[in-house]
């Protein structure tokens, strides 16, 4: 049993990949936020004496950066969501083939279950796919190992490495014992930086080493520590990956061998023969696609997999035991029928509220389609704000209205198509978008919804907040300025809180047939203010109340969906719950009634 | 060798599950308990509901158990117990806040807060009710009303053996300190009322179990 200790102590698995990474003697780490990943980058930050920890605006961009430090002859790290691979492939397939020099791993955090995420996908497939090595963790202490192995293998086999880790990993929290950090000999940076420039005839070099690479690499996965057996007789052998081997000892316990696999791409084929002909049965326990189990069975080796195990959504010990052993779980019967759904909303004074209220007032009266982003704004399509359409990856939605407005006019039917973006999404790929619509003539409407901060992650700052990751300060882009340099002619900057002039400037840039840029510009509620921003963005009330005389009892004042808002059915008035308001008037400006007041002078 | 217990606490964003996840992992793992812990983040920030699942024993192997896994349900806002009901294990305690928080169909007036959650958990399950915003607002700051909860946890999931005081002192700023304190004891109080007299003796020994409606 572990003994609590000063190097002993409970880590999440994100802290547990910093910590491994700190020890390895990593010196440089870039990401881009995203959930279950965010707090890796959050952790490496705080070593600040030994790591340069930064935000990137996307994640190719942040592994772009690590790859330029791996050559420079340092340890580098990039973290993301498993979405964010798909940003960064293209510099990774061409990376796979060029190599490193210092060691590189990049971080890809999967999200099964769809927890945060728009959607499912099992990265693990991106290591054959790229041709590289791929580490799996299945809890805290093997995070932090597997990431210093990680270095080791990406300098001794000149490849970055994938290090997959999923939502359960890398937020759940176990033991882990603390080492020493360890800088390794410094590697100067190759006076021949050929290997580097991928043009066709070195990359076609390049190519046939790669599958050298591969071979010796599979048989480092045969003899690697991470692959390991545990024997506890022939009856059930299971082979099983990363979280999913934590479920399998659960349910199995010493019923059951493992093939406990952590090293895997490329797999190891000896391993996985010679473990299948001792046991009677054999499972593949592994979360979402059938990964090791479409090779094992490539082998010619029979097993029983994602015909019991679902491949979809994430596993869970029942899961399992239902799945292979047919043991229904006991739960308590209880009449749910009460329980009333509870979405995740806006929060109260959230700056997204005033504008997409607006917003979709004027899409009901006209033929709007509203191209949204991924962020807090996406809320704005729940009920009751009800405005926004679409919502399909980080930076789509001004390169989908693009091409919606362009068919839309060919067409002639006179519909408008409005992107609404946040500032960090902007950022990260909506500038491109931006472009294209600048350049091709498009008369979409884009509102950037500049809210200060990276709102939806968790407060990061970004290249518009005016500080780095490691609390440097640095010169705010401009969002103002960008825009009008991508040739923007007509752009206003307008605050969220105050509707008439938010509805104003909608009308304003419905009646132009050019490309527009409405900036809506207030800093999202939880964000810690400077002094220059609290002076500039300070409501007039602390928070609002509802002179009950004068509430009518019309409910229009719920149509802004606050949490601080609600509808009393015994008095038939609305209420306003002090603690909860902040006061931004959002909810007073559409009474119609004047019965929401500012509640300090309600109270005088 | 300590079989595996298995908590899982609910709640509401905000409501400070995070700190009592953080409080019990520190106290079990200070006990010599082998102890994982699962966390969600991501919505929990915008009002969501969230969760915690706490894991302790001689080896724990999944940080999570799926439904009909939990030994205990503790849950920081009572809709949410009912919600996640199906996770307790068949003679599994509930420790269900007697507190309500309105989601937004309830804030629009499209549908009622339950009136009966009480007493569909009463009915299914060895149910604990504590008041424990009343506790809280009693002792000086609504927001303590984790730390009561969690003084409730320790008595019904028979943890009282270890001595929790100098892990709340670790984790909690030096200015709340006495007041979560405070919560705790009278958390604990709540739970069994009959306990040794404990340093906090100007803890209301008010009879706070509501039995029923
Ligand atoms: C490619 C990709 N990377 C990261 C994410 C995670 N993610 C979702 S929303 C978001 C931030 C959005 O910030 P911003 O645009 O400023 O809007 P806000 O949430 O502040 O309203 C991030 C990083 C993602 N969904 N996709």
């Amino acid at each position: 049993m572990l003994m609590s200790s000063p190097k002993v102590t409970l880590l999440s698995g994100n802290e547990a990949v910093a910590q491994g990474a700190y020890e390895a003697g990593v010196v440089y780490a870039s990401a881009y936020p995203g959930t279950p990943s965010t707090e890796i980058l959050e952790t490496l930050c705080k070593f600040r004496d030994d790591v340069i920890a930064e935000w990137a605006p996307n994640e190719k961009v942040a592994f772009e950066s690590a790859l330029g430090a791996s050559i420079a002859g340092g340890r580098a790290l990039a973290a993301m969501k498993m979405v964010g691979v798909n940003v960064a492939a293209d510099p990774l397939f061409s990376a796979a083939y060029s190599g490193v020099n210092g060691g590189l791993v990049l971080v890809s955090a999967d999200d099964p279950g769809l927890h945060s995420s728009q959607n499912e996908q099992d990265n693990r497939h991106y290591a054959p796919f790229m041709k590289i090595p791929m580490l799996e963790p299945s809890d805290s202490q093997e995070s932090k190992d597997m990431m210093k192995a990680a270095f080791d293998i990406s300098e001794n086999f000149d490849t970055p490495v994938l290090f997959r880790m999923t939502t359960r990993i890398c937020h759940s929290k176990s033991l882990v014992h603390l080492g020493k950090r360890q800088e390794g000999p410094r590697r100067l940076c190759p006076l021949n930086l050929t290997k580097f420039d991928v043009v066709p005839a070195l990359a076609r070099r390049h190519r046939v080493r790669l599958e050298a690479r591969l071979k010796r690499l599979a048989e480092y996965s045969e003899t690697c520590e991470f692959n390991r057996i545990e024997w506890n007789g022939p009856k059930i052998g299971i082979v099983t990956s990363g979280i999913a081997y934590q479920y399998a000892r659960e349910v199995f316990a010493d019923t059951a061998s493992y093939l406990k696999l952590g090293f895997t791409h490329p797999l190891p084929v000896r391993l996985i023969r010679d473990f299948a002909s001792k046991v009677e049965v054999l499972y593949v326990v592994e979360e979402l696609d059938p990964y090791l189990e479409d090779f094992i069975r490539q082998q010619g080796i029979t097993c029983i997999g994602k015909e019991k195990i679902p491949r979809i959504f994430e596993l869970d010990p029942a899961i399992v035991a239902r799945a292979l052993l047919g043991r229904e779980p006991e739960t308590i019967r209880a009449d749910m029928s009460p329980v009333v759904p509870r979405p995740p909303v806006l929060c109260a004074g959230c700056p997204h509220r005033g504008f997409f209220y607006e917003l979709g007032k004027l899409a009901r009266r006209r033929s709007v389609v509203i191209s949204g982003d991924i962020g807090c704004y996406t809320l704005g399509g729940n009920e009751p704000l009800k405005a926004l359409d679409l919502c399909i990856c980080m930076g789509a939605g001004p390169s989908m209205a693009h091409g919606a407005q362009k068919v839309f006019n060919k067409f002639g039917d006179g519909t408008r198509v409005v992107a609404t973006i946040g500032d960090s999404t902007f950022f990260h790929t909506g500038i491109a978008s931006l472009m294209n619509a600048v350049y091709n003539k498009s008369n979409t409407i884009t509102c950037i919804l500049d809210n200060r901060i990276t709102g939806m992650t968790g407060q990061q700052d970004n290249p518009g907040s005016g500080t780095t990751l490691q609390g440097e300060s640095t010169p705010p882009i401009d969002i103002e300025a960008v825009v009008r340099a991508l040739g923007v002619r007509h752009v206003r900057v307008i605050s969220p809180m105050d509707l008439t002039h938010v509805q104003e400037t909608l009308t304003w840039a419905f009646d132009l047939d050019e490309a527009s840029v409405i900036i809506v510009r207030w800093p999202c509620v939880l964000k810690k203010l400077d002094r220059e921003e609290r002076d500039e963005y300070t409501h007039k009330a602390k928070f609002m109340t509802v002179v009950e005389e004068h509430c009518s009892g019309c409910r229009m004042c719920l149509n802004v969906g606050c949490p601080a808002v609600s509808f009393d059915r015994a008095t038939g008035k609305a209420r306003i719950d002090p603690n909860a308001c902040n006061g931004c008037s959002v909810c007073a400006q559409v009474c119609k009634w004047s019965a929401v007041v500012n509640g300090d002078s309600a109270n005088a | 060798m300590r079989e595996t217990t298995s908590l899982f606490l609910v709640g509401v964003g905000g409501q400070g599950t995070v700190l009592v996840t953080a409080i019990l992992s520190k106290g079990l793992v200070a006990a010599g308990y082998d102890v994982k812990m699962a966390e969600v983040h991501g919505m929990s920030q915008r009002g969501g509901s969230v969760s915690t699942q706490v894991r302790y024993g001689d080896a724990v192997y999944s940080p999570i158990v799926g439904r009909g896994g939990a030994d205990a349900l503790v849950a920081f806002e009572t809709m949410e117990a009912l919600r996640w009901i199906e996770y307790l294990k068949p003679g599994g305690k509930v420790i269900v806040n007697d507190f309500r928080i309105a989601s937004a169909p309830i804030l629009m007036g499209q549908r009622d807060y339950p009136d009966n959650v009480l007493d569909i958990l009463k009915a299914c399950a060895d149910t604990t009710v504590i008041e424990a915003s009343d506790i809280a607002v009693e002792i000086g700051n609504p927001r303590v009303m984790n730390l009561v909860l969690f003084g409730a946890l320790v008595e019904s999931a028979a943890l009282s053996a270890i001595d929790w005081e100098p892990v709340i002192r670790s984790s909690v700023k030096p200015a709340f300190l006495e007041m979560n304190l405070a919560a705790f004891r009278a958390g604990r109080n709540a739970v069994s009322p009959g306990e040794p007299e404990r340093p906090a003796r100007k803890t209301p020994r008010k009879k706070i179990v509501k039995e029923s409606k």
